[in-house]
C-alpha cells in the first residue's frame, strides 16, 4: 500500500493509543497537518505557543500516566518545546515531540526556519531523531515511544524534514510487528535479590526508620506497595515534593515533605532518623541541602530505576536498581511486620513542636488561607497544578491531598508558567474531574495565551491567582538573603485579570479579603466552565520554614507564631 | 590509569562501545561538556562487531564527577556498553607520528635513537624524518623530549586504546567488566584528539 510520511505517522500514533496531540503547525510540518484532520480519534488540541503545547503533553501524561505528544514546526517552533522539554525531562515524564523540519535539501543551508533542532536539544531529551527516510518513520516512532514510556520516563522529540512527511513510500503493514531492538537500552526492572536482602536487613534493624518517597512511587504507580511496606513495619513517610500524593496525606504515618520549604518535622525526621528508605527519590539539593550534613546519622537504602542516580548525589549504604513497584513487591515479604512506638511518637511530638501548617493570626488575606480553603472545600480531591514559586509552596504545604497522583508541579526544573498549559493538559486527561491551578501574578503571565485554548474548548479549570503584584519568592529571597536589597521584584503593571479572563470569555472573579474566600469558591465550583480567580493576596509574606540554599536542618527558619 | 594529579583534577580510561551513527560522538561529548570534563584523548574505530564503533577516552576531570561519567554514558540509548576500566589490568598503547628535523650531520644519531626506541621512520625528505612511534604514553613523551635537540617540527598523537589483559589460565577472570564487555577492543584508526 502506498502511504505518506504524514500517514505513517498518523497510522503510527493511533496505534501507539495517543489520544490527543498539542499543537501549532507552521510551513515545515504541513504536509503531516494536511493528514492528521482524516484522523478523527487523534484529537488535535491547537494551542497558542508552542511552549503551551509541550507543557499541556507534560500535564496531560502526569495525569493520565500515558504519553503525552505535541507537535510544533521548524525553526522557533521547535525552540519554544525545550522549555517544556526541560520540564519534562528533570522530572522524568514521558513525552514524544514531533517537529517539522526543512526539507532534506536545504539542511545545514541555513534555510528559513531551519533549527538544529536535535542539536539544541541534546540535553534536555532522553534521546532524538532526525528522520531522513520516510521508510524509518514507523519503526522510529514505536522506538521513540517505548523509549520515552519505559525505564526512567522522559521526552523524546522526533523531528521530519518536510519532504520526508510528504514523501509517499510502498509500506508494508508487518512493518507494525516488528518489535523495538535497542542493545544500548535495557532498563531495570527487578531488583538485584541479594540488594534486595540487604535493604531487608537494614529496615528490620532499624529503630527509627523514615521512607522518602518520591516521583518514582507515582511513576510506577507504587501506591499500595508502598502503603504495604509503611503499614508493615509501622515506618513514617515524607514525601519529596514530587512524591505528594504518592501517599495519603491523611494517614497516620504521613509526615508531610522535607526541604527548602517543607515541614520543619519533615526535614528533622530525615536529620534524626538512623534509617532512610529512598524510593524513587534522587536526593534533589532542595531536600539534602549541604549533601556533607544531610542525615548524617542515618544509613540509606536507595532504590531507583535509574542506575546513574545511585551515589550521584548522596552515597548510600544500599542500592537497589530496579523499577520501584517491581523491587517493592520484592522487599516487602522479607519485611518483618513490627513497630517503632517510640520513634513514631517522637515524630508526633515533633509535628507538635514545629507546627509548619499552622497559619499565623491575622485579618489580611494570605496565599496560606487561599490554598487551605480551596483544600477544604474541595476535600482534598482535585487534581491540583502550580507554577513556581512562593504559591507553590503554599499549595504543596496547605493543600491535603487525598487521592494518588493528584498534584503535578515543575519540580525539578521550577517552569514558570508551567500551571496554566499544564492544568489544561490535566483536565484534558480527565475530563470528570475537578482540576484547580495554583498561579503566581508572574508566572501566569508568561503563558496566559492558552486562556484562549482553555476557552476554545470549554476546558472548566479553576484558575487560581495569588496575587500580590511582585515575584514573591524573589522578593522572599532579596529579603531574606540578600540584605533587602529589592530589585526588579515588583510587578507595577500587571493587567486587571478579571476583565483579562472577561476578554476571552472566562468568568471572572475577584477576591480582596477572608470574608469573601469562601463564596468565591463555592461560586467558582459551580460554574460549568473555566474560571479565573484573582485573590488579592498580603504582598509582604514569606514562606516558612525555610532551610536557606546550600545550608542544613541546623539553619532551619522557622515562623514566629 | 587513574590518577589524581596536581591541579586535583582525576583522569579516567573508559571504554565504550557505541552504535555507529551519525550525532553519537556530539551526545556523548556533550554530556562530558555539561559535567565540565575535558577529553584528554580519545580514539574512536570499528569494533568486531557489525555496525558498532569502540572508544576509548581519557577523561580528566573532578574525580567525583569524572568517577561518575560511564554511568551517564550508560544512559545514552546508542551507547551499548561502557566500562571505566581506569582500575583494571590493561594493556594499553598510543600512536604518534612525529617529523623531526635531520640534516646530514644529524640524521645519523636521529635514526640510531629511532632504532634504540624500536620506532620506524616512515618516510624521509630533504631534511627532515618521519617516525611512527608506538607505546604506551610515557615512551611518546619520551621519544619526543629526546628529539627536541633536533627539531620537532609536527607530532601526531591517537590517543589511547585499551585493552584489558587476557586471563592467564583457561576460564580465569580477565577483568571486573568482562561479563558485559565481552571480546577484545580493537580502535583500528584515532580520529582526534584533544578538547572536545
Amino acid at each position: 500500500m502506498i502511504k505518506t510520511g504524514g500517514q505513517i505517522v498518523c497510522d503510527a500514533l493511533v496505534r501507539e493509543g495517543v489520544k490527543v496531540i498539542f499543537g501549532l503547525p507552521g510551513g515545515a510540518i504541513l504536509p503531516l497537518y494536511s493528514t492528521l484532520g482524516s484522523y478523527p480519534e487523534l484529537r488535535h488540541v491547537l494551542v497558542r505557543h508552542e511552549e503551551g503545547a509541550c507543557l499541556a503533553a507534560d500535564g496531560y501524561a502526569r495525569a493520565s500516566g500515558d504519553v503525552g505528544v505535541c507537535m510544533a514546526t521548524s525553526g522557533p517552533g521547535a525552540t519554544n518545546l525545550i522549555t517544556g522539554l526541560a520540564t519534562a525531562m528533570m522530572d522524568s515524564v514521558p513525552l514524544v515531540a514531533i517537529t517539522g523540519q526543512v526539507g532534506r535539501a536545504a539542511i545545514g543551508s541555513d534555510a528559513f526556519q531551519e533549527t538544529d533542532i536535535t542539536g539544541a536539544t541534546l540535553p534536555v531529551t532522553k534521546h532524538n531523531y532526525l528522520v531522513m527516510d520516510t521508510r524509518d518513520l514507523a519503526a522510529t516512532i514505536k522506538e521513540a515511544f517505548h523509549i520515552a514510556r519505559t525505564g526512567r520516563p522522559g521526552p523524546v522529540l522526533i523531528d521530519i524534514p518536510r519532504d520526508v512527511q510528504a514523501g509517499e513510500i510502498k509500506f508494508d503493514e508487518a512493518e507494525w510487528d516488528k518489535p523495538v531492538s535497542l542493545r544500548g537500552y535495557n532498563p531495570p526492572t527487578v531488583g538485584d535479590v541479594d540488594d534486595v536482602a540487604a535493604a531487608a536487613k537494614l529496615i528490620n534493624e532499624a529503630e527509627k526508620p523514615v521512607i522518602l518517597a518520591g516521583h518514582g512511587v507515582i511513576i510506577s504507580r507504587a501506591y499500595e506497595e508502598l502503603r504495604e511496606l509503611a503499614e508493615n513495619a509501622q515506618i513514617p513517610v515524607v514525601t519529596t515534593m514530587l512524591g505528594i500524593s504518592a501517599f495519603p496525606e491523611d494517614h497516620v504515618l504521613s509526615a508531610g515533605f522535607p526541604g527548602m520549604h517543607g515541614m520543619a518535622y519533615a526535614s528533622l525526621a530525615l536529620d534524626q532518623a538512623d534509617l532512610i528508605v529512598n524510593i524513587g527519590a534522587r536526593f534533589d539539593d532542595r531536600i539534602t541541602g549541604d549533601t556533607k550534613r544531610f542525615a548524617t546519622n542515618a544509613k540509606k537504602i536507595h532504590i531507583d530505576i535509574d542506575p546513574a542516580e545511585i551515589h550521584k548525589n548522596i552515597k548510600v549504604e544500599a542500592p537497589v536498581t530496579g523499577d520501584v513497584r517491581h523491587v517493592l513487591g520484592q522487599l516487602n515479604p522479607l519485611v518483618a511486620n513490627t513497630t517503632h512506638p517510640v520513634w513514631i511518637q517522637h515524630i508526633e511530638q515533633l509535628k507538635a513542636d514545629h507546627p509548619s501548617l499552622r497559619i499565623r493570626e491575622t485579618d489580611e488575606l494570605l496565599g496560606q488561607h487561599v490554598v487551605k480553603a480551596i483544600s477544604d472545600a474541595t476535600k482534598g480531591d482535585a487534581l491540583v497544578v502550580s507554577g513556581v514559586g512562593q504559591h507553590q509552596m503554599w499549595a504543596a504545604q496547605h493543600y491535603q491531598f487525598k487521592n494518588a497522583n493528584s498534584w503535578f508541579s515543575s519540580g525539578g526544573a521550577g517552569t514558570m508558567g508551567y500551571e496554566v498549559p499544564a492544568a489544561m493538559g490535566a483536565q484534558i486527561a480527565h475530563p470528570e474531574k475537578e482540576v484547580w491551578t495554583f498561579a503566581g501574578d508572574g508566572g501566569i503571565q508568561m503563558t496566559l495565551s492558552e486562556f484562549a485554548t482553555i476557552a476554545e474548548n470549554n476546558l472548566p479549570v479553576k484558575i487560581a491567582i495569588l496575587n500580590n503584584d511582585m515575584l514573591g519568592m524573589i522578593t522572599q529571597w532579596q529579603d531574606m538573603v540578600f540584605d533587602k536589597n529589592f530589585y526588579a521584584n515588583s510587578y507595577t503593571g500587571n493587567p486587571d485579570f478579571v476583565k483579562l479572563a472577561d476578554a476571552y470569555g472566562i468568568k471572572g472573579i475577584r477576591v480582596t479579603n477572608q470574608d469573601a474566600l469562601e463564596g468565591a469558591i463555592l461560586e467558582a465550583r459551580a460554574h460549568p466552565g473555566p474560571v479565573v480567580i484573582d485573590f488579592v493576596i498580603y504582598a509582604d509574606e514569606n514562606v516558612y520554614p525555610m532551610i536557606p540554599s546550600g545550608q542544613s536542618v541546623e539553619q532551619l527558619i522557622e515562623e514566629n507564631l | 590509569m587513574a590518577d589524581i594529579q596536581a591541579n586535583g583534577l582525576a583522569r579516567r580510561t573508559l571504554v565504550a562501545l557505541v552504535e555507529n551513527k551519525p550525532g553519537v560522538l556530539a551526545r556523548i561529548a556533550s554530556l562530558f561538556r555539561r559535567r565540565g570534563i575535558n577529553i584528554a584523548s580519545l580514539a574512536v574505530g570499528a569494533s568486531e562487531q557489525k555496525d558498532l564503533s569502540r572508544m576509548t577516552f581519557v577523561a580528566e576531570g573532578d574525580p567525583s564527577t569524572v568517577g561518575h561519567i560511564a554511568k551517564h554514558l550508560e544512559k545514552l540509548i546508542e551507547v551499548v556498553d561502557v566500562a571505566d576500566i581506569s582500575d583494571n589490568n590493561v594493556v594499553w598503547r598510543e600512536l604518534a607520528m612525529v617529523r623531526v628535523r635531520a640534516t646530514q650531520d644529524s640524521r645519523p644519531r636521529v635514526i640510531q635513537l629511532a632504532n634504540i626506541f624500536r620506532v620506524s621512520i616512515v618516510d624521509v625528505g630533504a631534511e627532515t624524518v618521519t617516525m611512527e612511534i608506538t607505546g604506551d604514553t610515557d615512551k611518546i613523551d619520551s621519544m619526543i623530549t629526546l628529539m627536541e635537540e633536533f627539531g620537532v617540527e609536527q607530532v601526531m598523537r591517537t590517543g589511547r586504546v585499551a585493552m584489558l589483559r587476557s586471563a592467564l589460565s583457561p576460564g580465569g577472570e580477565d577483568g571486573a567488566y568482562s561479563k558485559t564487555l565481552a571480546g577484545n577492543i580493537i580502535a583500528r584508526e584515532g580520529l582526534e584528539s584533544g578538547s572536545v
